[in-house]
């Protein structure tokens, strides 16, 4: 049946791993604004929920790179990262390998992904679950858009993702939820980590909210690089959840910088037919 | 250039706990597995942190290598900015410094954007 729903959120490991740090009134909203997705999702009673993440190097490395990739296990183990780093225990969730199986075929019809029978999930996957907190009985799916090494697909290809697994969701029997994951402009990881550029992150939003396809593919790599940072790169999830959600507008709940978390701190989604 | 393979090391440790326990009580067998200049082996061994994010180790791989040496997260940001001043610019990949008033004076201005009227959505 259709999809039943495409948002989109952040993941820095900072949300978790340095909350003690942030803004307490921001920080607080923030995570509100975060569960109340989790509910809205909770209340649609989705048979699997896919997480569209940008991962980073927990899987995938330079030796074998996929542009696009789709897990294909029962089970998933996350996250990699330490627990002392990112304040999530780990744990086991679960997967759904046949239905899987259908929604890569299908995406394969027009997007060449790369299927994995086993997956790690990083920051990417696990912050943004933390909160969600999907029911137990809901089959995760993640997802992955190369935007950590380069040569990365073009955005137009992202958006051709989003596409491709909107319509194998469409094409299948079950209640399908989409998340995508992923920060707008940022410098993670490096000196200028908590650096943000709000006025471009608002540009981007009011694009993406509009749904405008034209504008939200008409930024460079070298623009996206010079103005948002390498982290920018991760607003292809974004994309691919526009595209997906076919063209509905988006409503964003909330968006603010918190600077210790790296990022305009961002939850959003599409409300679909 | 074997940037490739530091990064490699970094990323093998991060995903595989016997990789990790082996590095803890074997280190130099493990070093000897990688392509590594002589540069390369000393940054990881010491480990100098700035020297790697110089050499163009990605952040995403970096920052977790730290924190594989007990370096906290503030720690590890002002190794990197040391390494700048000791190394020069970063030589490879894409995670450039390009300059930033900092977390503190970046959160007071904030906080003052908020109690004069601020937009934030959701505040
Ligand atoms: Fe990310």
């Amino acid at each position: 049946m259709p999809l039943v729903y495409s948002g989109v959120c952040s993941h820095g490991p900072g949300i978790t791993g340095r909350a003690d740090r942030a803004d307490p009134v921001v920080r607080e909203a923030f995570y509100a604004a975060f569960r109340d997705m989790g509910a809205e999702i909770r209340a649609l009673r989705p048979d699997a929920l896919i997480v569209l993440a940008a991962e980073h190097f927990a899987n995938f490395f330079m030796n074998n790179m996929p542009s696009f990739a789709i897990g294909m296990a029962d089970s998933y183990d996350g996250p990699i990262e330490d627990e002392a780093f990112l304040k999530i225990p780990k744990r086991r969730w679960k997967g759904d390998a046949a239905l899987s199986r259908r929604l890569i075929e299908r995406t394969m019809e027009t997007v060449d992904v790369a299927y994995a029978e086993e997956w790690q999930f990083d920051h990417g996957i696990a912050v943004p679950l933390h909160f969600l907190r999907p029911d137990e009985s809901c089959a995760l799916i993640p997802a992955n858009i190369n935007c950590q090494g380069p040569p990365l697909a073009p955005l137009h290809r992202a958006w051709a993702f989003g596409e491709a697994l909107r319509r194998a969701a469409d094409a299948l029997p079950q209640r399908i939820a989409l998340v995508a994951t992923g920060g707008i402009s940022h410098w993670p990881a490096t000196p200028d980590s908590g650096k943000i550029a709000e006025a471009w992150d608002r540009e981007f939003m009011r694009r993406w909210a509009a749904n405008d396809r034209a504008a939200l593919l008409s930024y460079s790599d070298a623009e996206i690089y010079r103005d948002a940072g390498q982290g920018g790169f991760e607003i292809r999830t974004f994309i691919a959840a526009a595209a997906a959600a076919k063209g509905a507008r988006g409503h964003v709940a909330f968006m603010a910088p918190i600077p210790i978390f790296a990022v305009t701190c961002t939850v959003a989604s599409m409300p679909l037919g | 250039m074997s940037l490739y393979g530091v990064q490699k090391l970094i990323w093998q440790l991060n995903r595989d706990p016997r990789q990790r326990a082996r590095f803890g009580t074997e280190r130099d067998a493990v070093l000897d597995e990688y392509e590594l200049s002589v540069e390369e082996r000393a940054a990881l061994s010491k480990p100098d942190i700035g020297l790697l994010y110089v050499m163009g180790v990605n952040g995403q791989l970096l920052m977790h290598y730290a924190a594989l040496h007990n370096i906290e997260w503030l720690d590890y940001l002002q190794r990197m900015r040391d390494g700048l001043t000791a190394h020069g610019p970063v030589r490879a990949g894409v995670y450039a410094a390009t300059g930033y008033e900092g977390i503190a004076a970046h959160d007071a201005r904030l906080a003052a954007e908020r109690q004069g009227g601020g937009r934030a959505a959701g505040l």
